[in-house]
């Protein structure tokens, strides 16, 4: 046994409402430079539909993840190591900017500048990449709440393993969103696909990272992965990722996304894992077994005996006492609601998702019937098995089984914490019937619905013994001014020496955000306020100041 | 003389600003790939250039490493040499033409990929096809036209050789014909810019792929890395700020 700590996050997709506060703050933190302006590490899809990349669940396609060969070993869906060599001068399976979409601005200056003519001006979309006009066609969320899905729904990948009649009523059925961030695999496909060495899972938390300085631009981890969460800054020629906001998360803070959701449906925690057994667990034969395989890696941080192996890995104590408190461990193990998105995909993924019940209530109260009442409701799940279908189709593989039972104990929840809310006596049967007592059933309900800060988020610190990497963010102001600052430099965007990651550095990088339109902007002598970033005097700006020397 | 100097310079060029690049520059240490631009031609045009250049290296490396007496030495005839080579040499040069042909008609034509070349590239690729196509010539006016050829092997190839020996032969060169003289320096100036251009991506072929686990576990200690950022040439010691102190976790109530 090999005890591991993986730090891990489930989202409760009930109390999603679609929002993209996550998404855009992630953005502004992370990706709103150029060469990632296509680029969103936390997405929040609207289910049924087309993903972001479009289609991206389509491994016949896309041929991400992992596969059993029939040796019971695992293989690289996309190659083993030397067909990987043999195809890396163009990466046969690796989306292109267009599956994602083509990123744009719009001509702003064209509304303030523009000659007094008979017609009013606008501000045309011009695409970042070539500076040209463009029809915006597709965008990260352009089906957003079903938006256009008549058109395109067909092809979402989950639906096409449905029997064909669902497609054409799902639409007046049910609908509900997926934030997706980095999944931080334990068996991650996109390490494994990596020629260079650069990306690796991180000992101590298993956030998985890009090397900056060593990554060589192969473009396999994009393909290896299947959730298509590694993207390819066409700028800088790098690979880059969510980073699970680790400079936050190292001194006890919650990811970006986390933090600004505006459901609070996001919970952060310590699971604790025997490395020993990924392996076995991620090559198991049947499908359906892969969820049950999954949570067997999983160590329970209150036996002793794991507690005692955990210490001598060098676990700190207040890692396990964090391990011991976390939530994740809680909805995944306890009261056993969570589930992995796409187990099938066999990198044993770590951000899981607690399936939401909303769409059998909306069927069962726009039916004329009461969504609350325990009996009706646990009938409607049994008998609709369109959204059930299409949650397993995302969590469990296909296998319905797993999913009815966390919609039944949800159900149970409502109608026992109903009684509760109402003065009734609660009854005992309903939580039994679920398997959970009364008392468990409370627990939850706190953990879900109540959902206080210090219950979501048990991030434990890393160590000073350990961080001296966090002393980067002092550096940052070292590169100010500096070979890499300048935009692209004679050996290309970006070139020059290290600049280390850290938050401060992405608002450091003025000259890069400043860079509105790849040909500069349409009318020279003007400064774009969205992108300035309120330091220093623009030319253009201000008007000349006579008294002080610009 | 410049069969002397030249040949060193560019030597030291390359290992020195390798160096250089590498200690300073591993972050712009990249393919530069434009692959999310523009897919179809890449597809085509790549494949052929890389592999065709693969074949076109081991035929070099064939004829100028390995002294004639060597391949007689073991049964090969000078005739069935010159076929050989000529006939595997033309077909791979034109594998290798086609591909570059195309690969710089793609990025003349993609207006994303046009827009994302730098200087470098384009003074880059201008080398890279001037000694790629002279090259070409001086095997298709050379070999291909008569039936023995050129024998480089009796000038170019000891030249080369004596370079190593630092016993430098220059006359050897005196009587090469022009289309060779055009290709050796287009390819020294190639060689002498290559540690500043996207070129350098060659020299991290990614060969040990191949013997290492899939998965790669790295401690938040380890330095040297990008997790570490000083472990490179810029800064091996950090500067004297004080350690950050984070704002904390919240309390828990």
């Amino acid at each position: 046994m090999k005890v591991m700590a993986q730090m891990s996050m489930v989202m409760n997709l009930d109390k999603c409402i679609g929002c993209h506060t996550c998404s855009v703050t992630c953005k502004q933190a992370w990706t709103n430079r150029s060469g990632m302006e296509y680029v969103w590490f936390n997405n929040v899809e609207t289910r049924p539909g087309l993903g972001y990349p479009r289609t991206y669940q389509d491994q016949d396609e896309w041929h991400g993840g992992w596969v059993r060969t029939r040796r019971g070993r695992l293989k690289l869906r996309a190659g083993g190591r030397l067909k990987k060599l043999a195809t890396i001068f163009a990466s046969p399976k690796m989306p292109s900017i267009h599956d994602y979409y083509e990123p744009w601005t719009y001509e702003y200056d064209m509304l303030l500048s523009a000659p007094q003519g008979a017609h009013t001006p606008v501000a045309r979309p011009k695409s970042l990449l070539t500076g040209k006009d463009m029809k915006i066609e597709w965008s990260a969320n352009w089906d957003d709440d079903l938006a256009g899905s008549t058109a395109t729904m067909q092809d979402d990948p989950v639906l096409k393993h449905m029997s064909e009649h669902v497609a054409e009523e799902l639409e007046q059925t049910f609908m509900f969103y997926l934030p997706r961030i980095c999944e931080h695999c334990l068996n991650p496909a996109c390490v494994a696909s990596c020629p260079s060495g650069a990306m690796y899972k991180r000992a101590e938390d298993g956030i998985v990272l890009v090397d900056q300085e060593a990554c060589r631009g192969w473009r396999q981890c994009v393909t290896g992965c299947p959730y298509k969460k590694v993207y390819f800054n066409h700028k800088t020629g790098k690979a880059e990722k969510c980073t699970l906001c680790y400079p936050r998360i190292e001194v006890g803070l919650p990811t970006v996304c986390s933090e600004t959701c505006v459901g609070r449906l996001r919970y952060l925690g310590l699971v604790l894992y025997d490395a020993d057994r990924v392996t076995e667990a991620a090559s198991v034969e049947d499908e359906h077994e892969l969820l049950a395989a999954q949570r067997s890696v999983f160590l329970d941080p209150d036996d002793p005996e794991v507690v005692a192996a955990a210490r001598r890995e060098g676990i700190p104590e207040d890692w396990i006492e964090a391990a011991q408190a976390s939530p994740i461990w809680k909805l995944i193990n306890d009261y056993e609601v969570a589930l992995p998105l796409h187990p099938e995909y066999r990198t044993l993924p770590m951000v899981w998702y607690i399936p939401p019940l909303s769409p059998v209530v909306d069927v069962v109260a726009s039916s004329g019937n009461d969504g609350e009442d325990p009996r009706t409701l646990f009938a409607a799940i049994s008998k609709l098995r369109i959204p059930l279908e299409y949650l397993a189709g995302l969590f469990t593989a296909g296998d319905t089984r797993p999913v009815e039972r966390v919609l039944r104990r949800l159900a149970a929840m409502r109608s026992y914490m109903r009684d509760v809310n109402l003065g009734n006596t609660p009854s005992e049967e309903t939580a039994s019937a679920v398997g959970m007592t009364g008392a468990q059933v409370e627990e939850m309900y706190r953990l879900l619905a109540i959902a206080k800060y210090q219950d979501r988020y048990v991030i434990p610190t890393a160590h000073a013994e350990q961080a001296r990497d966090l002393e980067e963010i002092a550096c940052s102001l070292d590169y100010e001014g500096g070979p890499g600052m300048g935009g692209a430099g004679p050996l290309g965007e970006s070139s020059g020496p290290p600049v280390p990651v850290a938050v401060e550095n992405f608002h450091a990088l003025s000259s890069r955000q400043t860079a509105d339109s790849p040909n500069g902007p349409s009318t020279p002598g003007r400064v774009n306020l969205l992108n300035w970033d309120g330091n220093g005097r623009p030319d253009g700006l201000f008007p000349p100041d006579e008294g002080r020397p610009s | 003389m410049l069969w002397v100097v030249l040949p060193y310079v560019t030597f030291a060029v390359l290992v020195v600003g390798s160096v250089w690049r590498y200690r300073y520059d591993r972050f712009g240490w990249t393919t530069r790939s434009s692959e999310l631009y523009e897919k179809r031609l890449l597809r085509i045009g790549s494949p052929l250039f890389h592999l065709g250049l693969l074949v076109v290296i081991l035929g070099h490396v064939a004829g100028l490493v390995i002294p004639a007496s060597w391949t007689e030495a073991v049964g090969i005839p000078e005739d069935v040499y010159h076929l050989v080579a000529a006939l595997a040499g033309s077909a791979a040069s034109a594998v290798l033409v086609l591909g570059l042909l195309i690969l710089i008609y793609r990025r003349r034509t993609t207006s994303a990929v046009f827009l994302a070349t730098t200087v470098m590239d384009k003074v880059m690729y201008a080398m890279l096809a001037l000694s790629v196509l002279s090259g070409a010539w001086a095997t298709a006016t050379t070999q291909l036209v008569t039936e023995h050829g050129y024998d480089y092997r009796q000038t170019i190839s000891p030249w080369f050789r004596s370079l190593w020996y630092l016993q430098p032969q220059p006359e050897l060169m005196g009587g090469v014909p022009v289309a060779f003289q055009v290709h050796i320096l287009a390819a020294f100036l190639l060689f002498a810019l290559w540690p500043f251009t996207r070129l350098v991506h060659a020299f991290s072929a990614p060969v040990p792929y191949l013997f290492r686990p899939y998965v790669v576990y790295r401690s938040r200690d380890a330095t040297g890395t990008g997790a570490a950022p000083g472990g490179s040439g810029a800064h091996r010691t950090r500067p004297g700020w004080e350690p950050p102190t984070g704002p904390g976790p919240r309390p828990r109530s």
